[in-house]
């Protein structure tokens, strides 16, 4: 059964404390048990959060379903999301992501690739229009002025990273 | 005139983004002046300015301000931050590099409004930008700039920053409402508008990042100093923000009124050698796209392309050039709506995707003569149908599209494939 760890509890905690409605801590809490839960939210995340949150599952499940940025199913160890949207899309953003998904062995988006290093998904407008086609590697980083042999590229490089190489 | 540096003089300047760097170009100087005037006195002064929203609608800040009921109830001060249509990232940059600017010009809003509790609505994808408001925003409550009693004046006032998860919608008032208040981010019937019953249902008045960050120089510089840029109706300079086939994309500040051509050759570079404008999308995504032949003539301002049927938005051009095809274009635009449509409404939940599935068919190549006729019939059923404005976002791409470029995708229907780069789109490429 999923549990957050006793630093994150502590975080949900503080939380709930931040907003006007307890409820409106439900995104923040459900990125800290993303994160703690290998990068998707589960039933079990839901069900745990609803218990320590004092907020029926069924309204943080509505959330947690409504956002893109919750993922429902696992992802792989680097998450890449690019962007597809107009610009990104004009300028190869949809290339890009196939020649990466092609290195990484992902036959198909949201599918994880069989050494658990990659998930990639082609999302709506990331707000970086001036430097298309643009990526990000899970939540934390933009990846930007890109071709295809720099996607490629950089699909080998997170693999490297991953095997301590 | 040419690009000019008003609100983003110093934004080239890495020390700007502290407090201490922003305090060193006079940070925080207006705001210790606006605590000494009355209320009523600024929210006059940023009507007499002629501000106008800058996240897309237009609408008239200080009469905006001024639709809040004295009924007695707590009021809020929403910024929105969320900057999702595609084609948008200049508050991107604002936040990145002038973060106390926003909370200097929040700051002064709520007192404007007598508000004690101000969030900023920030899009989740903005992992980055969030990092740097936190760091600002703490840095000042430590020095009491935000809290109570603010410098000495007795005025308090809380400001905290919400990070939303990746939903365009939330980008809509009432949508970003119900995010913060916890619930799917649906947008909620209007009237009552925010301003009567907004967050937690209290008076709320909800504004765009650069909106509130030119409530600094217009304390600064009053009313008639602001209006020294721009036109009557369109006072002020503005943030466009330039993607697309243009040699130097980015993000340039210009007065309003400026000459669409000369942002696109002067401060853009120009087009890629031999390349030829085929269209630009003047304000987002949503605004209809105008033809090279009316580029010549539009000038950056409210006026002029409402008058061209079309919109300054939130000032994102994207530049399309003769290597695009229209029909792939508008494939994607289309599918981004789709995919956003947060399903509350019939004619925009069921009429996005018709329409993606009509086009996406014909980029297939399994186009039908009637398609194009269908399209606009669909579109025209979609506009202010609905309880807010994504279904008419998503129609007007669309009839603007297929009206002005209806030869391209009457060619691909009958051939099968595009009528640029030999035929060869993404579709083709990979289905």
């Amino acid at each position: 059964m999923f549990k957050l760890s006793d630093e994150g509890l502590k975080y949900v905690k503080t939380e709930l404390t931040r907003y006007e409605a307890k409820q409106s801590a439900i995104i923040r809490c459900l990125y800290r048990a993303q994160d703690e839960n290998n990068g998707w939210v589960s039933q079990e995340v839901i069900q745990h959060l609803s218990e320590v949150m004092e907020i029926p599952a069924a309204q943080i499940e509505e959330v947690a379903t409504f956002y893109t940025m919750f993922n429902k199913t696992p992802v792989g160890k680097n998450h890449i999301q690019v962007c597809v949207t107009l610009t990104c899309g004009m300028l190869g953003g949809r290339e890009l992501c196939d020649s990466m998904m092609k290195e990484a062995g992902c036959k198909k988006e949201g599918e994880v690739s069989p050494d658990g290093l990659f998930t990639f998904s082609k999302v709506e407008c990331l707000g970086s229009c001036d430097t298309a086609p643009m990526l990000q590697v899970n939540r934390d980083s933009y990846i930007e002025n890109l071709n295809t042999e720099k996607g490629v590229e950089l699909v080998r490089n997170l693999r490297s990273k991953a095997r301590g190489h | 005139m040419a690009e000019i540096k008003y609100l983003s003089e110093h934004y080239s300047k890495p020390e700007f983004k502290t407090l201490d760097g922003y305090k060193k170009h006079g940070g925080y100087e207006q705001l210790a002046r606006a605590l000494k005037m009355e209320p009523q006195k600024i929210i006059d002064e940023v009507k007499a300015s002629g501000l106008r929203g800058r996240g897309g609608a237009g609408f008239a800040t200080g009469v905006k301000w001024g639709f809040l009921p004295n009924n007695g109830e707590p009021r809020y001060l929403l910024c929105n931050a969320d900057e999702s249509e595609p084609g948008t990232f200049k508050d991107r940059l604002m936040m990145e590099r002038a973060p106390h600017q926003l909370i200097e010009g929040m700051l002064i809003s709520a007192f404007a409004i007598k508000s004690k509790k101000a969030y900023i609505y920030i899009r989740g994808e903005y992992m980055g930008p969030a990092a740097i408001l936190e760091k600002a925003i703490a840095e000042a409550k430590a020095a009491g700039l935000i809290g109570k009693n603010i410098l000495g004046s007795g005025f308090d006032c809380d400001l905290d920053l919400y990070l939303g998860a990746g939903a365009y919608i939330c980008g809509e008032e009432t949508g970003m409402i119900s995010s913060l208040e916890g619930l799917k981010g649906q947008p909620k019937l209007k009237p009552p508008f925010p301003a009567v019953q907004g967050y937690l249902r209290k008076p709320t008045i909800v504004n765009n990042v650069e909106t509130l960050a030119a409530v600094v120089p217009i304390i600064r510089d009053g009313a008639a100093g602001y209006r020294k840029y721009g036109t009557e109706k369109s006072a002020g300079t503005k943030l466009f923000s330039i993607s697309g086939n243009v040699n130097k994309p980015g993000t340039y500040e210009v007065p309003l009124g400026y000459k669409l051509m000369d942002l696109i050759n002067i401060e853009c570079g120009g087009l890629k050698p031999g390349r030829k404008l085929k269209a630009v999308v003047p304000g987002g995504s949503s605004a209809p796209v105008i033809t090279a032949e009316e580029c010549e003539k539009a000038t950056l301002d409210y006026e002029c392309l409402a008058q061209m049927g079309t919109m300054l938005g939130s000032g994102a051009i994207i530049v399309i050039d003769d290597s695009n095809c229209m029909v792939d274009v508008l494939s994607t635009i289309s599918h981004f709506y789709h995919h956003e449509s947060c399903g509350q409404c019939t004619p925009c939940r069921e009429g996005t995707g018709w329409m993606e599935r009509i086009i996406h068919g014909i980029v297939h190549g399994h186009g039908n003569e009637g398609d194009l006729d269908l399209l606009i019939k669909i579109a025209d059923n979609m506009k202010g149908r609905t309880i807010c404005a994504l279904s008419d976002a998503a129609a007007l791409p669309v009839l603007s599209f297929v009206t002005k470029f209806r030869s391209e995708f009457e060619y691909f229907i009958r051939e099968k494939k595009s009528q640029v780069r030999g035929g060869q789109i993404y579709a083709q490429l990979h289905h």
